[in-house]
């Protein structure tokens, strides 16, 4: 599928042939490195809007471009009808935004920092409510350095939110969450894009981006590659007929051997979330359910899918070599 | 919570003064609550003034040992709050991203550095109160033009080494932040001028002491509260240092 982003007047983001170039690189004998190519995509209210790439595709340039934080080398883009190199106040105010990194001071405590957050607004959210919303106040007065990943992560997103924006970036929000922080953060972000938010994410997590994601911008080496809802991606089917993919979420550390035969393979991807696939047969679903009984284990959720976005990406990856010599100008 | 985003407006800023304060204010609690930038900004300049007043290191130079140290170790202080401190808290504020997610906010990036101007002034306004209340009790006892003319120098002091510190924050590793600006700290507190005159050392070493902001800074503020007169030589190296240190971190500060 070739990217065809045309300008939308409801978008809340147009990106249009951007092009990033970094350096001057000492290796590249000084030259310039281009790390964004050529993408392009839409993002609009009430909707998730997924970048999807491996890591170092382009996707946080992409977005840093996008909020202002980077200067573009060429291309368009429009947040909120402003070229967000030039953002004012106002437009940052109506703009959240949760870095991959967080960007938090290691040394303030989580609700003092809120605080200070919010007083740069006129009309912040409440504090307390996003507090006990995302479960900070277990850890409110545990200084910022003491914290997990997903706690710095919660503490992020919260931030993100003070000023109830219209337009939301949350790169890699899943990164680093344990299992019931990520749960409690794709209810919110499903909250979000239910409230008409325009939500964009960046993930490699593909598995977070079949769940969250209305639209799909997957790109590679720093180019779009192609774009769609979920299940037009997969409708791009390279599998066979009989190719299945099952995902399901449990309690973490399960043993799934007794699902695995010659024609399914099995795997935890992360901690509670398993993915058979193979030529599943309907016998397959009956040793599913025969296996949770045994061990008494009731999935919090079940997908069956003739292929998942991981096939879809994979296969794109795998049609793109990479190009060194192309990203380097002189 | 499902009406918590329905029912809110959407994001307006808080007016430029209120967001500037606000983080004026968070930025020198936050260094109020260091203990190293403690002993930094409190401790040393009085341990300073100190040694200053009971050894006879400036003898000569005026009427009493505790005139001659004060100016210089207000002087100091600038330097301690500014230039170190402020660099210290910046470049580890980048390492960390928060730089960029301040500028994320409708603070801004000049909001950020607006905020920080008025962190290390509120900071330096505490360590002023601290070291002329201490020094008036040992006997120091300025003119009411001394102090009136010391004042604004001191303040452009102050924004010479913000601009300076964050020209160092905002290009190197915070490691090496750290160690140019304890370094700079110590050379300068102890052979830059700032606190011993520039007549202490040799013609040569003065020729160069003379042309350093610490040098321009430590004269400035001994000729206002001393003799009540503006320098007219050491006002122009500042002010110089100052807009070339403006520049400079306008030109080269890398937000990540």
């Amino acid at each position: 599928m070739t990217p065809t982003t045309s300008p939308s007047q409801d978008a809340a983001l147009v990106i249009s042939g951007l092009v990033k170039d970094v350096g001057p690189i000492a290796a590249l004998d000084g030259r310039m490195k281009r790390i964004v190519s050529n993408i392009s995509l839409q993002a609009h209210f009430g909707q998730v809007t997924a970048l999807l790439g491996a890591n170092g595709a382009g996707k946080t340039t992409t977005i840093e471009c996008a909020q202002g934080l980077q200067r573009r080398t060429g291309g368009s883009i429009s947040l909120l009808g402003r070229d967000p190199e030039n953002a004012d106040a106002g437009l940052r105010a109506r703009v959240g935004v949760m870095l991959q990194d967080g960007g938090l001071p290691p040394a303030a405590r989580p609700v003092a920092l809120l605080r200070h957050v919010a007083s740069l607004y006129s009309n912040p959210l409440s504090v307390d409510a996003l507090v006990d919303r995302l479960g900070i106040a277990e850890f409110s007065n545990t200084t910022i350095r003491r914290l997990s990943g997903g706690q710095k992560q919660r503490v992020a997103l919260a931030a993100s939110l003070l000023g109830n924006p219209e337009v939301l970036f949350l790169d890699e929000p899943s990164a680093g969450l344990d299992p019931q922080s990520r749960l409690m953060v794709f209810e919110l972000i499903r909250e979000l894009r239910g409230a008409g938010k325009a939500i964009v994410l960046t993930t490699h997590l593909l598995d977070d981006a079949q769940r969250l994601a209305d639209y799909v911008y997957i790109v590679n080496h720093g180019e779009s590659v192609t774009q769609g809802t979920v299940p037009e991606l997969l409708s791009q089917s390279t599998a066979t007929e009989s190719h299945r993919v099952m995902t399901f979420e449990a309690v973490p550390g399960l043993d799934t051997a007794a699902l695995c035969h010659a024609d399914v393979s099995c795997e935890e991807t992360r901690p509670g979330s398993y993915r058979l696939s193979g030529s599943l047969e309907p016998a397959d679903l009956d040793r599913f359910g025969q296996w949770c009984a045994g061990l008494n284990v009731m999935p919090t959720s079940v997908h069956l899918a003739s292929q998942s976005l991981e096939d879809v990406f994979l296969a794109i990856a795998a049609s793109v070599e990479p190009q060194p010599l192309k990203t380097e100008i002189a | 919570m499902s009406t918590l985003f329905h029912d809110a407006t959407a994001g307006l800023p808080a007016s430029l003064a209120r967001r500037v304060l606000r983080q004026g204010g968070y930025e020198a609690a936050t260094m109020l609550r260091n203990g190293e930038q403690l002993v930094l900004m409190i401790v040393m300049p009085l341990l300073g003034l100190i040694a200053l007043a009971v050894t006879p290191i400036l003898d000569g130079m005026g009427n009493s040992r505790i005139n001659v140290a004060t100016p210089g170790i207000l002087a100091l202080c600038a330097l301690s709050t500014a230039f170190t401190g402020q660099g210290i808290a910046t470049g580890f504020d980048r390492r960390y991203g928060v730089l960029r997610f301040l500028s994320t906010t409708p603070l801004g990036k000049a909001g950020l550095i607006a905020g920080k101007v008025i962190a290390v002034l509120a900071a330096l306004a505490i360590q002023v109160a601290i070291i002329s209340t201490v020094a008036a009790f040992m006997g120091w006892r300025p003119s009411g033009a001394g102090i009136a003319l010391g004042i604004p120098l001191l303040v452009l002091g102050a924004i010479t080494f913000t601009a300076l510190g964050l020209l160092i924050a905002g290009t190197v590793r915070p490691e090496a932040t750290l160690a140019i600006t304890n370094l700079g700290w110590i050379l300068l507190a102890a052979l830059g001028g700032i606190v011993l005159p520039a007549t202490k050392f040799s013609a040569t070493m003065a020729a160069i002491v003379d042309w350093l902001p610490s040098g321009a800074l430590g004269t400035l503020m001994r000729a206002a509260l001393l003799e009540g007169r503006l320098d007219v030589f050491a006002i122009v190296i500042l002010l110089a240092w100052a807009v070339a240190g403006s520049v400079a971190a306008i030109k080269w500060f890398k937000w990540n």
